[in-house]
């Protein structure tokens, strides 16, 4: 009887000392890509975010070959907000997912952010663009890690203006990501000495955009600015070259990707000025991942599907570090740990959640000096993290004591 | 000179632009209301048809060397065998059923073939450029007018101009009218009613493979450019009356004009003007503006 009960006392404790050696629930962690698999932001984001995703697993294991497992689930979030915030509840209540990422569109960031705060749950965000994500939605379990509208207009609107593009038209997407680029770009612009002369919004998705580039070409600005994105930007630098608006005035694409420029040719997009968080051809490192991932994606990656990755594996280092997927411990190592990867250096995650780091002002090149396929920019400035994003002193993030 | 604040230059630029939109409704629902009228199937394939024929133009050109004047001809007979196809092995199993079949048909029909361009070319597209001899633009009295934008206008209302002609004013026409009307009697007269019938299928979706070229050099060439557009054409249709040739045409360049004017006075509600028009005429007559009551 005795000898029974000993077994059983030394069984328990090996099985409890077991639970509390392995603190990685379930030895695994999972990571869910939510993203826009067959919409207009496919290309920015989508399925190469997936790629971008297993490729930090695969590079993750092989490295630091952990004691967990590590999964990946992928959905399509359709754009919409609601199919966002259902998908990302079924993940965190059903299939034990630790953490939800990408999340492109800011309607879907600000859904999940929000239900991950409540299921105490990491939210990775890459491909969204609104600052509401760290200002008055901001919590303490989402990370931005890319880009955001702010960083995006404040490069390309400071160096646009101090280049004496002094009178500035907005051509502006009208929903909330819109109106939010045209608010910061305005701010910038009048910061710098310039001055807005007015602004024209168009129906998203737009096709036709000719009635409001003659608005823009009426006006007299030197330059419109397109607080707009994808498609729209697409077609509408189309058109102005069209009706010859840029032999007269210049355009300012708020929010480009090397995925626009792509698919829009130099011909008709020389020149422009535009401002990203990666570009692939920027250094030894950015072209050595690069070209790993075009093997497997075939096209370049976008800054998306670069800050994806280094989010990934930001996130699975400070797993293993902290030996836990408790969601406090590894948010507090994440922001103790300065992100050093090939898409950022010096990075950091400030308490409002917004990852800061080197942002790039490029300038799209001429035809003539494109030297193979996705050569596409000339890098005019590297602008350095603490000028980049907006500063903490303007934050309308609870979380920030001022 | 001011008309409502706005400055008649400017309103004058803005009408032409209605007209340039709505040339391409007119050529769009054009071939709708053909089919409808003659077939009656509510072609929801039809956005699917428009993006296939500005891929022809793209890809004829990037493989196989065709030109822009090339496509305009090749492109819709490429679109217009594939209406054959479809017609041939799908459509024609639905006719004696109700409405809702065909638009179910061709509706899943257009998201396989979205889908399917979706993944072999991605969302952005590619740029499809203006044919050398339409490119720059005139400088008209109000406005600078892109030379190729005034060739749709024209291209566009010849083609209506002839496909109205042709079913309303020719022998062929009157054949094929009454063909739809009284299949049995039409045979009896030793017609081949069958192919008449697929034959106006395929013109259908050829018109809707022209005006995908000759949207190619305006609007990025993407697998989304079709579905952005068929509602509103669907909207024109209705407006104009199910089936009425003439309504869709006149409706089609009359609706473009007032989307224009609207992105004038006010941009917000230009993507809703022509849907709340549709109420309008719907609930004062239901059969729309050129339509017979059934």
């Amino acid at each position: 009887m005795k000898l029974k009960q000993i077994a059983q006392a030394t069984a328990l404790i090996v099985f409890l000392a077991g639970a509390a050696q392995a603190q990685v629930s379930d030895g695994t962690v999972k990571i869910g890509v939510l993203t826009d698999l067959s919409g207009v932001y496919s290309d920015v984001a989508g399925p190469g975010t997936v790629i971008a995703t297993q490729m930090a697993i695969d590079d993750f294991v092989a490295q630091e070959k952990p004691k967990f497992k590590v999964e990946m689930v992928s959905a399509d979030h359709q754009n919409k907000g609601d199919i966002a915030a259902n998908k990302a509840r079924e993940w965190f209540e059903k299939d034990k997912v630790d953490v939800v990422s990408e999340l492109v569109t800011t309607s879907v960031a600000l859904a999940v952010q929000k239900i991950a705060a409540d299921k105490n749950k990491i939210a990775l965000i890459s491909g969204a663009a609104s600052t509401a994500v760290t200002n008055e939605s901001c919590n303490n379990v989402t990370v931005h890690w890319t880009y955001d509208t702010y960083a995006v207009a404040n490069g390309t609107a400071k160096a646009v203006t101090q280049g004496g593009g002094k009178k500035w038209y907005f051509l502006t997407a009208d929903y909330a990501f819109g109106h939010a680029l045209e608010k910061d770009a305005t701010a910038v612009v009048k910061a710098n000495g310039g001055e807005v002369l007015g602004s024209v919004r168009h129906p998203f998705p737009g096709t036709d955009f000719s009635s409001f580039l003659l608005k823009a070409q009426a006006s007299g600005a030197q330059i419109i600015g397109l607080a707009n994105a994808g498609g729209d930007t697409i077609n509408s630098i189309k058109q102005a070259a069209e009706f010859g608006i840029n032999e007269t005035q210049s355009l300012a694409g708020l929010l480009m990707f090397i995925t626009d420029v792509h698919a829009l040719g130099l011909k008709a997009t020389q020149n422009m000025y535009l401002t990203e968080g990666f570009y692939w051809d920027f250094n030894e490192e950015t072209r050595a991942w690069s070209k790993r991932f075009f093997e497997k994606h075939k096209r370049m990656p976008t800054m998306v599907q670069a800050g994806q990755y280094s989010s990934i594996m930001h996130y699975l280092k400070a797993v293993k570090a902290s030996g836990t997927d408790d969601t406090a411990k590894v948010m507090t190592q994440m922001k103790k740990t300065p992100v050093n990867d090939f898409f950022a250096k010096n990075g950091s995650i400030r308490d409002d959640g917004r990852m800061v780091h080197d942002m790039y002002l490029l300038q799209v090149k001429k035809p003539a000096q494109s030297k193979s396929p996705w050569d596409y920019y000339t890098v005019k400035a590297v602008i350095p993290a603490a000028e980049a994003f907006q500063p903490l002193s303007k934050s309308s993030c609870p979380l920030i004591k001022k | 000179m001011e008309i409502f604040g706005i400055p008649v230059q400017a309103l004058m630029g803005q009408l032409l632009l209605g007209l340039i939109n709505g040339s391409f409704y007119a050529v769009l629902s054009l071939g709708l209301a053909i089919i409808f009228g003659l077939l009656n199937i509510i072609n929801f394939a039809h956005g699917a048809q428009y993006m296939l024929g500005a891929f022809a133009a793209l890809l004829g050109l990037q493989y196989l060397g065709v030109g822009y004047w090339g496509a305009l001809l090749l492109a819709p007979v490429v679109v217009g065998v594939l209406g054959v196809v479809i017609e041939k092995t799908m459509l024609r199993h639905l006719y004696k059923l109700d409405h809702l079949y065909g638009l179910l048909l061709t509706f899943g029909l257009a998201l396989v073939a979205e889908g399917v361009f979706k993944n072999l070319f991605g969302v952005s597209g590619e740029s499809y450029a203006v044919p050398e001899i339409l490119q720059g633009g005139i400088r008209v009295p109000f406005m600078y007018l892109p030379i190729y934008r005034a060739w749709v206008v024209v291209a566009a209302l010849a083609v209506c101009l002839a496909a109205w002609y042709t079913i309303e004013r020719t022998s062929l026409g009157a054949t094929l009218r009454a063909a739809t009307q009284r299949p049995d009697l039409v045979q009896a007269l030793g017609i081949n009613v069958p192919v008449m019938i697929t034959a106006t299928y395929a013109v259908g979706a050829a018109l809707a493979g022209f005006a995908g070229v000759l949207a190619a050099p305006i609007v990025q060439v993407n697998p989304v450019m079709g579905s952005n557009l068929i509602i509103v054409v669907f909207a024109v249709v209705v407006i104009g009356g199910m089936g009425s040739i003439l309504g869709s045409i006149v409706t089609g360049l009359g609706l473009g004009i007032i989307e224009g004017l609207t992105k004038v006075f006010y941009p917000e509600a230009s993507a809703v003007v022509i849907f709340l028009i549709m109420v309008l005429v719907l609930l004062v007559k239901p059969a729309g503006l050129f339509g017979k009551q059934a």
